[in-house]
C-alpha cells in the first residue's frame, strides 16, 4: 500500500529530524536539508530509502529537515511519517 | 541494583539518546503523561528504535506504557516488548484485576515471541486512593510484579489535597506502600521530588524515603540522580559492618557455635540478611571493605 495522503513526523529541535511525506508517482523523490549534509547526506538518504523499502513504499515525495539526528531517530520518524501517510 | 529511576519523555530524541549518560540506574521511557495523544504513535516508534539501536550501557530500561483504560496500551506492548525492556510500568494501577489484565496480554505477547512467561516484569504505578488501599493485592497479584511505585502527583489530586514539599499528605500512602511491598516480597519506589532546583530538599526527601524502607526513588530531573544514588547506597560503615557480620558467622560455623555476638550484639537472621543485601549492593557498586582501599 502506498502513501495516500500528506503526513509528517518529528520536529526541528536539536537531535531530531522533521519528515514530510506525500503521495508520488515517480519513484522516491527525496529532498534533504541537513546540518551535516556534507558528511552524512549520503548515509541519511540511504537509510531513508532502506526504511521506505522495508515498508513497501515505492512512490512518494519526501522533504527531510535534519537537525543532527542519529540513525535510530531518523528511522523512527520516517516509520511514523509512512504509517501516517498510509492512513494507519 | 536500582536506586534511581530517571523519567525520560518518550518523544524527545535529545534526552532519549543521552539518558544513559545521566547516572541513573534505570531509565523510564515515558509513553504516557509526557506524550500528547496525537504523538503516541511517534513516541512509540522512537522509544522502540532507541531501545533497538542505542547502546544504553548498564542502565535498566523501564517503559511507562499508557493505562489499560486507553486505546494505546496494547499497541505500546506490541511495539515495546520485542525490545525486551526490564520492566513495564503500568500507570493508574488500582486493583489486582488491572495487573491480571496487563499480565494476560503480556503473556500473549511473550508466547508470540517464543519467550518464557514473565520474561518482562511489571512495575505497577500506584497513584490513586483506590490503588493505595489495594497496594498489597496489586503487589501480590502476579509473580510478574517485581516492584510497586508511588506516584504522588496524581494521588494528591485524587485525595483532593495539595502536594507539599514536606509531604505530610502522602505519609499514609508511603507507609502503606512499603508494608505492602515488603509483605509481597517486591521492591518499592518513591515518588519524584518535583522541585528540580531544590538541591537540599531532594536530599531530605530521599533520606526520609529511605528511612521508611523504600528501595529507591524516581526522578524527573537528572540533577537529582546523584543525590538519590548517594542516599540509597550503603555507606562505607554499613559495608564494613556487613563484612564483619559475615566473617563472624563464618568463624562461628567453623567453631561449631550457635549463638553469635558482634560488638556485644547478637547476630540474628535479619541482620545476616541485611548484611548479605549490603554486600551484594557494594559488589555491584564496585566498593569493597575500607581496609581494601588502604
Amino acid at each position: 500500500m502506498d502513501i495516500i495522503k500528506k503526513a509528517s513526523a518529528g520536529t526541528l529541535e536539536s537531535s531530531d529530524v522533521y519528515v514530510e511525506i506525500e503521495p508520488g508517482t515517480q519513484g522516491i523523490q527525496l529532498e534533504l536539508e541537513s546540518v551535516v549534509e556534507q558528511q552524512f547526506g549520503d548515509s541519511i538518504r540511504a537509510l531513508v530509502q532502506e526504511v521506505l523499502a522495508e515498508y513497501g513504499v515505492e512512490n512518494a515525495r519526501l522533504h527531510i529537515a535534519d537537525r543532527g539526528a542519529l540513525d535510530c531517530v531518523i528511522r523512527a520518524r520516517v516509520e511514523t511519517a509512512v504509517a501516517r501517510g498510509k492512513g494507519e | 541494583m536500582r536506586r534511581s529511576m530517571l523519567f525520560i519523555p518518550g518523544n524527545t530524541p535529545n534526552l532519549l539518546i543521552n539518558g544513559a549518560y545521566l547516572g541513573a540506574d534505570a531509565l523510564i521511557f515515558d509513553l504516557e503523561d509526557a506524550v500528547s495523544p496525537d504523538e503516541k504513535d511517534s513516541a512509540r516508534n522512537l522509544v522502540r528504535n532507541t531501545m533497538k539501536y542505542m547502546d544504553l550501557r548498564r542502565c535498566e530500561v523501564i517503559v511507562r506504557i499508557n493505562s489499560i483504560d486507553t486505546d494505546y496500551w496494547k499497541k505500546d506492548l506490541d511495539a515495546i516488548m520485542p525490545q525486551k525492556p526490564h520492566l513495564i510500568m503500568l500507570p493508574k494501577s488500582g486493583c489486582a484485576q488491572d495487573i491480571l489484565t496487563a499480565d494476560a496480554y503480556m503473556t500473549e505477547v511473550e508466547q508470540r515471541l517464543g519467550w518464557e512467561k514473565n520474561t518482562v516484569r511489571l512495575m505497577p504505578l500506584i497513584e490513586t486512593a483506590l490503588g493505595v488501599e489495594n497496594a498489597f493485592a496489586i503487589a501480590s497479584a502476579s509473580p510478574r510484579v517485581a516492584a510497586i511505585f508511588l506516584g504522588a502527583e496524581d494521588l494528591t489530586a485524587d485525595l483532593r489535597c495539595k502536594r507539599t514539599k514536606g509531604g505530610n499528605e502522602i505519609d499514609y500512602a508511603r507507609g502503606r506502600m512499603v508494608v505492602a511491598a515488603r509483605a509481597a516480597n517486591v521492591d518499592v519506589y518513591d515518588t519524584p521530588f518535583t522541585d528540580v532546583n531544590d538541591d537540599e530538599g531532594i536530599r531530605v526527601d530521599a533520606e526520609y524515603a529511605k528511612s521508611l524502607g523504600f528501595t529507591g526513588k524516581a526522578s524527573i530531573s537528572p540533577r537529582h540522580v546523584g543525590v538519590i544514588n548517594e542516599v540509597f547506597s550503603p555507606s562505607q560503615k554499613d559495608i564494613d559492618y556487613a563484612y564483619e557480620v559475615m566473617e563472624a558467622i563464618r568463624l562461628a560455623h567453623e567453631q561449631g557455635r550457635g549463638a553469635i555476638a558482634l560488638h556485644g550484639k547478637m547476630i540474628d537472621a535479619p541482620i545476616v540478611a541485611r548484611a548479605q543485601q549490603t554486600i551484594a549492593m557494594a559488589e555491584e557498586m564496585g566498593v569493597g571493605k575500607a581496609a581494601d582501599h588502604e
